[in-house]
């Protein structure tokens, strides 16, 4: 029986991990993910969770334990933030094509320098080629919901990949909100047990993370971005399942509003909950306006992007993240997965929200109008953007 | 010539017996009279099969695992060249929860990190310094040949004064590597784990005992293990017994114990051979005068008597 | 290819014959011979073999011929010989 309940969104996520009766936890800590090894650390001494917790030095370590550990067959989670997922950027790259499931959650913050602790999607976007599945999430309870299906997705036999579930730094990381949290029970019902089937063991002994020649690295690669392309499957499905046993539904792209659109706002993390709250004030005036949001963001929801989009004339992208020397880059991603469409959105891209910067909803009032003249009339700044002096 | 398989399980020296069983398979990339892979098939027959095998990005990884290839016996795993130290904690920590969870039985499996001096002493030194300080209960064998020689023979600093390496190499203007070798062993004992030696493979029963040793161990547990290269050092194949000999010999690698913060010396011969046999004998000193071998002479002295004197210090406190 | 590049054959590099690395082979005088194993115990590859009869003798599909067991025998029975002497 579900429950309601107010809990930070941290605290949201190491619920789910207790509940996801994890196995290893190996976490260092950076601001703002500490409530989150914070509360598990916490939940582990007090015996309220039966994990191992490895206090590792540094990021880069936390994710390769989680390497370690996943090979023996735990099921393993970990958290980080900004240059924390920076620091392990090598090793990211490891997990997917050893085909090694984690969890981790990233409250996402910029990123150096100036140094800053509050958030933005730079960390996110550095990471986006890492091969890692990667989902958004709005509010507390995705922050639950979304770490209790990535184990039920990365874990899964035919998928066997890690999972980021990002979270925005601060804005939804150190937000109480209400949510509903499960029973127990549910959660056994929809999780199944890791069973990962190529366990480090001296009875059957293999050999992991061999040398890769020229004359085979070029297959393994295209095998693991098929697989990673295939794990859609599982995505939809484990989003189904988990519908049906939680109620709750999630989608690859979610639309708010979207029906009869002229005009429609992107925008991912919690950030798209103010924007939603200017979408509902400018239907009440008449506008045709609606948002979409971007919910899984790897592999890439191409299928649902379009169908999304289709008969809006334009599509006003903001990103939280500025790709040095090439712009927004989830509006460049936007862009290019729009091209071939024989009727596509004029799409115009807006930076804003670095660094911990509000984007309230005179801004995002302000990202429309502007972006419905920049669509239009098209513009001669070199970068669109939101709530910068 | 036919392979013959072998009947008999084991080989009796006088100071013990050796199994038969080959857990590193040969067909493996070593160079001709690599010192690192009979220091690693030697471990692993002093470890046997009931081990899990971490590995840093090295000589040994890249001659041992050519996809699709590998001369791994044991289960082994390899990710990248700075994380060993994590990555065994990881898969150790793995085995106790799964252990204690019941989800998996409790086979006594030993968890082994190895690694090259690169992996060991620079750039995966922070990784295994956390491990330690964790105490996990693993052994890490260092296979130090001196250099970064897989890619090539660059400095590191378990690189001695006055070698000659690809990035610093012996000029006009320099003598090589200008600074002093790393103390490895020392770094880990200052963590205060259980058990650390220094080995060599030229000294067979005492490296494979002192493995087995560290394996027993509770606790972290490190092997730093000298394994001449004769790529890197430049000398031939067929000396590299000869000159891991000389290594203890000279007093340029002694061989030692440290049990809990105790010295130990393994062997101490009356006289030390001079430096120069050792020196003379390899390509990656020939650039040394005279003057040059003295200086090192007399930094090899002054180690050894340190050495003996934390030796004695522990042999006072008993 | 397996899923993730793992290697389930453990061993199988033995399908690869490094022996044909060799310009020189060692060839071993039984009478001279004390068959006291250290050729055996200091080959980098293993590719000396205990034999049935007590001997040790290099399996030349691996011997890479680094003259290691030549130079530590005691007995100074084994003899380096260049490839393709008779």
């Amino acid at each position: 029986m579900s429950k309601r309940v107010a809990l930070e969104a941290s605290h949201a996520v190491a619920e789910a991990a207790r509940m996801a009766n994890v196995d290893v936890i190996s976490a260092y800590p950076i601001t703002p993910q500490t409530h989150i090894p914070e509360r598990l650390a916490e939940m582990v001494a007090d015996g309220e969770l039966n994990a191992a917790y490895i206090p590792v030095e540094s990021e880069h370590s936390a994710m390769s334990a989680c390497l370690g550990a996943a090979a023996i067959g735990a099921r393993t989670f970990t958290a980080t933030a900004g240059p924390g997922l920076e620091y392990m950027h090598n090793v990211l790259y490891v997990a997917p094509s050893m085909r090694l499931p984690v969890v981790m959650t990233v409250a996402n913050r910029a990123l150096s320098a100036p140094i800053s602790i509050w958030g933005d999607h730079s960390d996110v976007m550095a990471v986006r080629d890492t091969g890692w599945i990667q989902v958004f999430c709005q509010n507390s309870q995705e922050a639950f919901d979304l770490t209790i299906w990535a184990f039920r997705v990365g874990e899964d036999r035919s998928v066997l990949f890690p999972v980021m579930v990002h979270l925005d730094g601060f804005t939804l990381s150190h937000v109480v909100e209400p949510m509903f949290l499960p029973g127990q029970a549910d959660v056994d019902r929809f999780l199944p047990r890791f069973q990962y089937p190529y366990p480090l063991d001296p009875d059957r002994p293999m050999t992991h993370g061999a040398l890769g020649p020229p004359d085979i690295y070029s297959e393994a690669k295209l095998a693991q971005e098929m697989a990673l392309q295939e794990s859609r499957n599982v995505i939809l499905q484990a989003w189904k399942e988990f519908e049906d046993v939680f109620g709750r539904r999630y989608s690859p792209v979610e639309e708010y509003r979207t029906e009869g659109a002229e005009t429609l706002l992107l925008a991912m993390g919690s950030y798209t909950e103010t924007a939603k709250i200017v979408i509902d004030q400018r239907r009440d005036h008449g506008e045709a306006i609606g948002l979409i949001s971007i919910r899984l963001w790897r592999p890439f929801p191409y299928e649902e992007l379009r169908r999304a989009v289709k008969g809006a004339g334009r599509l006003i992208v903001f990103d939280r993240c500025i790709s040095f020397g090439m712009g927004g880059p989830v509006f460049s991603e936007v862009r290019s997965a729009l091209y071939d469409e024989d009727r596509r959105p004029k799409v115009v891209g807006f930076v804003g929200g670095l660094g911990g910067r509000d984007v309230p909803e005179k801004e995002f009032g302000y990202l429309i109008d502007r972006g419905k003249e920049v669509a239009d009339r098209g513009s001669d700044r070199m970068m669109e953007t939101v709530g910068i002096r | 010539m036919k392979t013959q398989e072998a009947k008999r399980k084991s080989v009796k020296f006088a100071d013990g017996e050796v199994t038969t069983t080959e857990f590193l398979a040969e067909g493996h990339n070593f160079c001709t009279g690599c010192g690192e892979s009979l220091g690693i098939r030697m471990a692993l027959k002093a470890l046997g099969e009931n081990v899990i095998a971490v590995n840093a990005t090295g000589c040994a990884e890249v001659c041992t695992t050519p996809l699709p290839y590998t001369s791994w016996r044991i289960p082994w795993i390899h990710t990248l060249f700075e994380n060993v130290g994590a990555v065994v904690s990881g898969v150790e920590v793995g085995l106790k929860i799964l252990v204690s969870k019941g989800r998996i039985e409790d086979r006594g499996i030993k968890c082994v990190a190895m690694g090259g001096d690169g992996a060991t002493s620079d750039i995966g030194l922070q990784a295994l310094s956390g491990a330690f300080e964790r105490g996990h209960d693993f052994l890490y064998i260092c296979w130090d040949n001196e250099a970064y020689m897989n890619t090539g023979i660059q400095r590191s600093s378990a690189t001695p004064y006055g070698a000659a390496t690809t990035t610093a190499p012996a000029g006009k203007q320099s003598i090589g590597q200008i600074t002093r070798k790393k103390n490895m062993p020392a770094i880990a004992a200052a963590h205060d784990i259980p058990y650390v030696a220094t080995a060599s493979p030229s000294y067979r029963m005492d490296l494979m005992k002192k493995i087995k040793k560290g394996a027993e161990t509770e606790g972290p547990a490190y092997v730093h293990v000298l394994v001449p290269c004769p790529t890197g050092w430049r000398h031939g194949g067929e000396v590299t017994i000869e000159l891991g000999k000389l290594a203890v010999q000279t007093g340029i690698f002694p061989l030692y114990e440290i049990e809990n913060g105790r010295y130990k010396l393994n062997a101490d011969p009356p006289e030390l051979k001079p430096v120069k046999e050792y020196l003379k004998m390899q390509g990656r000193y020939r650039h040394l005068s005279d003057a040059d071998i003295e200086k090192i002479q007399a930094m090899v002295n002054a180690d050894y008597a340190r050495l003996k004197e934390k030796v004695a210090a522990s042999s006072a406190s008993s | 290819m397996h899923i993730g590049n793992i290697i389930t054959d453990p061993g199988n590099a033995s399908f690869r014959r490094t022996g044909d690395w060799r310009t020189e082979k060692p060839v071993l005088d039984k009478e001279m011979c004390v068959r006291c194993a250290l050729c055996w115990i200091d080959c980098p590859d293993g590719a000396i073999r205990p034999c049935d009869d007590g001997y040790y003798e290099a399996d030349l599909h691996y011997c890479k011929g680094c003259g290691i067991c030549a130079r530590i025998c005691p007995a100074g029975a084994i003899l380096m010989e260049e490839e393709g002497e008779q």
